[in-house]
């Protein structure tokens, strides 16, 4: 129980800039980030590895950060959906896709998304939608349909975002 | 519909435009529940019941109370004194003895028995762990078939019947009428459970601000509603809660109202006196939310040799499990099941039943088994009948020239377009190069299929229940000249404040990016119920619509007369203010603010001073959309799985105010049809277990299983201002049927998916239908066995009855309990007296004979109607029936007062 629980203190970087903080040895590095050192944007939804809202990229891998503890990212660097946009504001590709393409209605699931999205492109800019699409199917959407990052999707290979609708009577 | 527009203006309504919420959601600055900070906040966990059914013989809180970091432990006991009372969405009282934390007895596994108060969310798990909870165990009634033979699940009640509705003699009588039929057929399906599943789990802080205030940080669908039922359910002040829902992760319908463990969290927050986070993990989410859907029916109809519909029956129960969120027999499945065909006559029997099963709730087109179950039945006629698919629904679809058309059950239908959607539909697919790719394919050992389905979606419901009502907007344009409008919208992804702004920007001749919304708090604005029944465009876009031309109107009178113009010569294009044949008197809408605030001396004599609007729109009572689908799926006859190739939408949702919206809410509802159809399960075991506890259990749509959708759109205005019609639930609704009978057709050459089709269409089940025998496997629940409902409550002949005086009586209804006051005299065998309601008092007069009273009322509201009471007397109980038309009968109780 609690009070036999380790602490250790954990130091990383995050979207650039040094954090360190007490953790529980237990504590996972999605509620570290969020409970420790205020990275709200990183969301929490199911906490056993499936659903993948809760996506950050650290040293550059996109990490389940339910699925890992924040003492195993002692002395990363870790990049949350915070640190996607230019500090100039300007969107990240990724974020902007979604913007144009209506990939997101509630927003949860968003930051993992867009974060996973983001570490395929980087390892690979020549990412094609297939290659895409596979790494999304590791994150579920309750509210698009997925139709939205799908057309998110094409637009980061070049490709036409459609089909769109519009054929209107 | 009046549009003024002014030439040149940019338009918003029907552009895509881009959602205003990005802004915060796509840079992880959102602020859902648990993004809320509050120093000195305490979080809260349960201690659940592992057990289906039983009585409580201790809880033991000691070892959890030791934890430190742990501030106190509440059972129910410790909150005795705080009268809570549970009420349905449409704020009348939950019939089953529902209480904050299990008291004295559990119903279901996921029942919250105790609730520990920590330092952190861990330490407070920790201790939810500790606290030991000693349970009698009873056999739990799981599945219908359970509640139908089983003790009563509340001790205390007759039976497991939570709701009722419809009247067997209606069914015989349709069963004599489709004697002479030429062709009769009968489709059952078995609905599994779903779990809503939002990817923001249930979420509520509560934080007492000082004697007897509180702001609610809420998880919810709308922060009035919440508060409204809050107040109503703590016999508070409405004005002494505040919700907040800034950003809400997904509600579809599971939100609608607050829930045990809320409220539960509210009640402690003022018992302890400081700032409590109830955040609901995974585990709890799937397993101990209140679930959707678990419902059985069998439809039977009748047609003519050429395929007409002549008459239809049904039977259907609801799986409403222990304590659901309003005891509900669906009667809106049987409603909506044929207004936009023209059937002669239907006849049903509908119930909910209670089980030792975690209670329903609402989620996304709570009816949607009539169009399930009516679209699968008309495609098997068709096969049956030796006519096409599409012509079945020809020969029957209520056209333009039949309308209005009104329902057997009263549901009139005036501007339906479904036969119009479904010719667009035929029209845009080639059907005949189908017909052929799939003869070629089978010969290959492929097989494809194509299924279709038509409906129409009530939306934009206003007037006729409590909670559903019109929407207020205010508007005002502020001394900058920029526009804010102050709503009762709520967005759980909807992206209200985009459509919203969209209509303002367009109605006002302002740039949308100098349109501000506020939305999202009950201190805010009006009364609504914010998202739910596909409402917010056709009503609150309505309120939008008009606040923004009253706007405009009070600017350009402003304008005129500091210009010396008339007002017929001013326009507002994006945000400028012009003057016809005069560009060098235009002045930007700050000019105009600036006088209207700050120089009231130089506006029309008596007018009021600063650019503000408010509007209440009051829409029709109902809004229709009309939809047509269809899917093309190939099923792997070696694997049983189902690959979706094509999805085509043509739906009629009158005035879109933005494509990129319109086709979210479609696609979001399909997506949960083929989680519905192929996926999703929450299986009990025996024992009351549920058994999918993770999202590696409970299987949710991947971008994987749902292919691009198609869209045509039809707009067909609709009645209400600016002529929207409402789109969130439709895909949820129409998606099902749709993929059903695209399987279905693939399937044909192996036979029919079988007199009942048992959802989900897992590969197992496929394959199933591909070998000709049950293979067993996954999610196979046990099937509810229609069995005969207990007899109605019989008058017995008893001689000088004590009849006269006054008895507090209850009316089962479809909304809940109705209380009303019978006052009754007898003369002999003449009966007067009144009955008073909430409604008003209303006389009748009618006979006695022995203990037994009958009498007729007339109602006018919600539909013109007579009321058919038939009563016994009994001591100082009364009991008996409501005839309602063709709503069937509804059980009345009460006692003498």
């Amino acid at each position: 129980m609690s009070e036999t629980i380790s602490r250790a203190t954990v130091a990383m970087t995050v979207n650039g800039r040094r954090h360190s903080a007490e953790a529980d040895a237990r504590t996972g590095l999605g509620e570290f980030l969020r409970e420790a050192l205020g990275y709200t944007g990183t969301h929490l939804a199911c906490e056993h590895g499936v659903c993948g809202a809760c996506t950050v990229m650290v040293d550059g891998v996109a990490m389940r950060s339910c699925l890992m503890l924040a003492v195993q990212a002692d002395g990363c660097e870790v990049t949350t959906i915070e640190g996607l946009a230019a500090p100039d504001g300007t969107l990240h590709p990724v974020q902007q896709a979604l913007h144009e393409q209506f990939g997101l209605q509630c927003g949860f699931c968003t930051p993992g998304v867009a974060i996973t999205l983001a570490a395929v492109t980087r390892d690979n800019p020549a990412a094609t939608v297939e290659d895409m699409e596979k790494a999304m199917s590791g994150h579920i959407c309750r509210c698009t349909g997925y139709q939205g990052i799908r057309r998110a999707i094409r637009q980061l290979a070049g490709e036409v975002p459609g089909p769109h609708g519009g054929e209107h009577a | 519909m009046n549009i003024r527009q002014s030439v040149g203006a940019t338009r918003y309504l029907g552009e895509r435009t881009p959602r205003k919420e990005n802004a915060r959601l796509l840079t992880g600055r959102g602020q859902f529940v648990d993004d809320v900070r509050v120093a000195g906040a305490l979080h809260i966990a349960f201690a659940r019941s592992q057990v289906a059914r039983g009585r409580i013989v201790s809880i033991d809180t000691s070892a959890a109370l030791d934890l430190p970091g742990v501030q106190a432990v509440y059972t129910q006991a410790d909150f005795a004194d705080v009268p809570v009372h549970f009420l349905n969405y449409f704020f009348t009282p939950i019939l089953a003895p529902v209480t904050l934390l299990a008291d004295g007895r559990v119903a279901c596994v996921g029942e919250a028995v105790a609730m520990v108060i920590a330092e952190s969310r861990a330490i407070a798990e920790d201790g939810a762990a500790l606290v030991e909870i000693v349970i009698e165990e009873e056999t739990p009634l799981v599945t219908l078939a359970d509640a139908k033979r089983g003790p009563p699940v509340h001790p205390g009640f007759d039976d497991n019947i939570a709701a009722e509705m419809g009247d067997e003699d209606s069914i015989l009588a349709l069963k004599d009428m489709l004697k002479g039929a030429a062709h009769v057929v009968s489709q059952r399906i078995a609905h599994q459970r779903i779990a809503q599943s939002p990817m923001e789990n249930r979420a509520c802080l509560a934080i007492p601000d000082g004697a007897g205030e509180m702001t609610i940080h809420l998880g919810c669908q709308s922060p009035h509603l919440a508060a409204r039922v809050l107040a109503m359910s703590l016999g508070m002040e409405p004005a002494q809660l505040r919700v907040i829902a800034k950003d809400v992760g997904g509600g579809f319908g599971l939100k609608n109202i607050p829930w045990r463990e809320e409220i539960a969290t509210v009640v402690a927050a003022r018992k302890f006196g400081r700032p409590l986070k109830w955040i609901e993990d995974r585990f709890e989410a799937l397993t101990a939310s209140s679930h959707a859907r678990e419902q059985d029916i069998t439809l039977t109809a009748g047609f003519d040799a050429e395929g007409h519909l002549l008459g239809a029956y049904a039977e259907y129960d609801s799986n409403n499990g222990a304590w659901p969120m309003g005891e509900d027999a669906n009667i809106a499945v049987h409603m909506f099941m044929w207004p936009a065909y023209k059937l002669k006559a239907y006849g049903f029997v509908t119930r909910g039943w209670y089980t030792n099963t975690m209670g329903l709730g609402g989620y996304r087109g709570p009816w949607a088994m009539e169009s399930l179950i009516r679209e699968v039945l008309l495609e098997k006629a068709a096969k049956q009948i030796g006519i096409d698919v599409i012509e079945i629904r020809r020969r029957n679809l209520v056209t333009a020239a039949d309308q209005p058309f009104t329902s057997t059950l009263g549901i009139t239908v005036d501007d339906i377009t479904t036969d119009a959607c479904l010719e667009k539909l035929v029209a845009h697919l080639d059907l005949p190069k189908f017909r052929k790719e799939q003869a070629e394919a089978r010969k290959q050992g492929r097989y494809l299929g194509i299924g279709f389905a038509a409906y129409i979606e009530p939306t934009g419901s206003a007037g006729s229940m409590q909670p559903m009502t019109g929407e207020t907007a205010q508007v005002r344009i502020e001394p900058t000249g920029k526009v804010v409008a102050t709503l009762s919208t709520h967005s759980q992804g909807h992206g209200t404040a985009t459509t919203m702004a969209q209509v303002i920007a367009d109605r006002l001749g302002v740039k949308y990016e100098d349109v501000a919304i506020y939305e999202g708090d009950s201190a805010l604005g009006a009364f609504s119920p914010g998202a739910g029944g596909s409402r917010q465009a056709v009503i609150a876009g309505g309120a939008c619509w008009t606040a923004a031309e009253n706007l405009a109107d009070k600017v350009r009178t402003v304008a005129a007369h500091v210009s010396n113009a008339s007002v017929e010569a001013v326009s507002i294009v994006d945000g400028m203010v012009h003057i016809d044949g005069a560009p060098e008197m235009s002045r930007s809408l700050r000019e105009i603010a600036e006088i209207a605030y700050g120089e009231p001396h130089r506006l029309p004599p008596g007018m009021a001073s600063g650019l503000e609007s408010q509007f209440r729109y009051q829409p029709p009572p109902m809004t229709m959309t009309s939809a047509a689908h269809a899917c093309v799926v190939e099923v792997n006859p070696d694997t049983g799985f189902v690959k979706i190739l094509r999805w085509c939408s043509a739906e009629d949702c009158g005035t879109v105010i933005n494509p990129g919206i319109v086709e979210g809410q479609i696609a979001g509802g399909l997506a949960q049809a083929i989680g519905q159809v192929l996926l999703e399960d929450m299986p009990y075991d025996a024992k009351g277990n549920p058994l999918a506890a993770t999202f590696k259990d409970y299987l949710m749509p991947a971008i994987s299983d749902v292919p691009d959708f198609e869209y045509l759109h039809a707009n067909t205005p609709s009645q209400t201002t600016g002529g929207m019609r409402g789109v969130g639930e439709g895909g949820a609704i129409v998606g099902p049927p749709t993929l059903v009978n695209a399987i279905a057709d693939a399937l044909a050459p192996f036979g029919t998916l079988g007199e009942t089709i048992t959802l989900p269409l897992t590969p197992t089940r496929v394959l199933g239908v591909i070998e000709g025998r049950d293979l067993g496997g996954h999610g196979e629940t046990a099937a509810a066995v229609v069995e005969e409902a207990p007899a109605p409550v019989a008058a017995a002949p008893v001689a000088a009855a004590r009849i006269d005086g006054s008895y507090a009586m209850t009316m089962k209804t479809p909304m809940g309990d109705q209380a009303m006051t019978g006052h009754f005299r007898t003369d002999g065998s003449a009966l007067s007296g009144e009955l008073e309601s909430p409604e008003g008092s209303q006389g009748f007069t009618g006979s006695v004979e022995g203990n037994r009273l009958k009498f007729d009322l007339k109602v006018e509201k919600p539909m013109k109607i007579t009321l058919k009471y038939d009563l016994v007397v009994e001591g100082d109980s009364i009991s008996g029936k409501v005839k309602m038309g063709m709503f069937g009968s509804s059980k009345i109780s009460g006692t003498r007062v």
